[in-house]
């Protein structure tokens, strides 16, 4: 029996599958059992109150999809008086995902969700759905560090740093995160894109421009988890097009250490489970005793070299 | 174990089979799916996400969601009426017979029938008929006296009704007779209302006639339900792309067709 557990700074969780924040909610668990996942990451929450973004807010797209929901969100004290109760019915480890303006709003809100039952944060500094023309911290390396390092004087608990595919230079932004005090990063959010009907001449998306996500952008992401890992000693969660164990097999080669699948769910909503019996077979098929071995043996060499 | 959100019947994710595809009218597609007993166990008003690609091939890559048309339990097997709209039911039309589709159900909230209703009015437009017409069936079998107003086109797109059983009158209103304007269908259900046959609106498929329920309801002070349609892309409340305007408590709120949905309240409705 191959061993699924992996370590994210610390944190252990019992096998590396876990859902990208924002594809998941208690409507999953009627489908399958949560517990059988590695963690459980929740939809990112603001500290006030958001509606969200203008209608249409999903265009499809080729192997793919185009997302501008805009994060509504009840706001912190709804999620932590009437939500989070919810999801500590399950036993998997809960993080937290949060969004904010400022350096400063990131740290007041990862303080109030410190709260007992979290297992870690995910500040996701990488949104492309806030700002106008996809702007977020993640994009800029001072903003990153600024950001990261504000959260990280606001709570001890594990932090995770979900990064911006929409860079020049991934690896100045991981590094960026890891001098901000990152305990793990997640790579990465969604492709800035838009799309234009056609027939009426208007845009596919109510905010114009959405975020890519799906098989379409799986080779991008890979890359960057690469770039990643070689550029920082931190765990990384690749998130990026994931829908098969081969997916989240090929992201772990490349130097993940677990992952997050997000849009794949929308279509397969067992995508999750059919992922981690995909992966326990895989291993086995390959003789590992650990899946950890994928990331951390140089069965594909080139991860092991860090270039800072 | 599992810990499931206290929903009944709880949806499956399986590959069941498609046992019947027919063309019905010259808009309207008939398609019979055989799956597991759990899939089939659908109730009025509830919804599947069907993957439009034969196999695995995911072009279109979302699912779409398609209302409950009949459910039949203990055959394993549901039906669905829907018309070619776009991509995702352009391709689900080319799928034959004998092949394996994927699908995701049963989804939402349905229609509730509430014990004290003794005659309701059913009132739906085009392909919102396929939606009502298991409801039709409930209400019959448990014994509530159904008028069924149907609008459409014309004559030759009123899709398949309930046929046979005693108890349910049937108006079928055209645009082609000139039969179908709200004005029209509000003086028809005003009368019901008058005889006392009326103790609840249940409706699907257009705007324009929940907006003259509302008024009757409201005026009358009457139940209502409405099943609500919406761009959708997870069908299980996790994504928020489904969202539509809704009266609530303290304003108009946010809601999910999918999650809180698809059917609501009459006078909640934000036509």
């Amino acid at each position: 029996m191959i061993d699924m557990q992996v370590s994210i700074g610390g944190l252990r969780l019992k096998n590396p599958v876990m859902p990208a924040s924002g594809t998941f909610a208690e409507g999953l668990g009627d489908v399958f059992d949560l517990d059988r996942l590695g963690a459980l990451v929740l939809k990112t929450i603001t500290r006030a109150p958001r509606t969200g973004n203008p209608l249409p807010r999903v265009a499809e797209a080729t192997s793919g999809m185009l997302n501008a929901i805009g994060i509504p969100s009840a706001g912190a004290r709804d999620f932590l008086h009437d939500h989070l109760p919810h999801y500590r019915r399950w036993k998997a480890p809960l993080v937290v995902s949060i969004s904010a303006p400022t350096a400063m709003a990131f740290a007041e809100l990862a303080a109030m969700v410190d709260v007992p039952g979290i297992a870690a944060i995910e500040a996701n500094i990488s949104c492309p759905n806030l700002e106008a023309d996809g702007r977020a911290f993640a994009m800029h390396a001072a903003g990153t560090e600024r950001a990261v390092r504000a959260v990280r004087r606001a709570t001890r608990l594990p932090l995770w740093v979900k990064l911006s595919p929409n860079v020049g230079d991934i690896a100045e932004i991981a590094r960026a995160a890891r001098d901000g005090g990152a305990d793990a990063l997640v790579v990465a959010n969604t492709v800035l894109a838009m799309a234009i009907d056609t027939r009426t001449f208007r845009p596919r998306l109510g905010n114009v421009m959405g975020g890519l996500s799906g098989p379409a952008i799986k080779p991008i992401v890979l890359r960057q988890v690469y770039q990643c890992a070689r550029a920082v000693d931190l765990p990384i969660i690749g998130c990026g097009g994931i829908a098969t164990a081969e997916d989240a097999a090929e992201y772990m080669l490349a130097g993940a250490t677990a992952v997050q699948v997000g849009t794949a769910t929308f279509v397969n909503s067992r995508a999750m489970i059919e992922i981690l019996e995909g992966l326990e077979r895989y291993g086995a098929a390959h003789d590992l005793a650990r899946i950890a071995d994928l990331t951390t043996s140089g069965l594909f060499p080139s991860t092991v070299h860090k270039d800072a | 174990m599992t810990v499931p959100s206290g929903r009944h019947p709880r949806p499956v994710d399986e590959i069941a089979t498609i046992v019947s595809h027919d063309l019905v009218n010259r808009e309207y597609r008939h398609m019979t799916v055989r799956g597991s007993a759990a899939l089939a166990a659908g109730m009025p008003g509830q919804f599947y996400q069907i993957a439009c690609s034969p196999a695995r091939a995911d072009i279109p890559y979302l699912r779409r969601p398609f209302s409950l048309y009949a459910a039949r339990p203990d055959d394993a097997e549901i039906e669905f009426l829907y018309k070619v709209t776009g991509e995702g039911t352009r391709s689900l039309a080319l799928m034959a017979p004998g092949d394996p589709m994927r699908i995701l159900g049963p989804l939402g909230h349905g229609y509730r029938l509430a014990p004290h209703w003794k005659h309701v009015a059913v009132v739906g437009r085009g392909v919102g008929l396929a939606t009502l017409h298991p409801l039709v069936a409930a209400a019959h079998a448990r014994g509530i006296g159904v008028t069924l107003i149907v609008s459409a086109r014309d004559a030759a797109l009123v899709p398949p009704l309930p046929t046979g059983p005693d108890g349910i009158e049937i108006h079928v209103v055209t645009d082609a007779a000139g039969t179908s304007d709200p004005a029209r269908v509000e003086a028809l259900l005003r009368d019901l209302v008058r005889q006392g046959r009326c103790d609840a609106f249940l409706t699907c498929g257009s705007a324009r006639l929940l907006r003259v329920q509302q008024t009757l309801a409201a005026e009358y002070g009457l139940d209502g339900q409405v099943a609500m349609e919406q761009q959708m892309a997870c069908g299980l409340g996790m994504c928020f792309c489904c969202v539509r305007d809704f009266r609530g408590a303290g304003g108009i709120v946010h809601k999910r067709v999918c999650w809180d949905g698809p059917v609501f309240d009459l006078m909640d409705a934000v036509a």
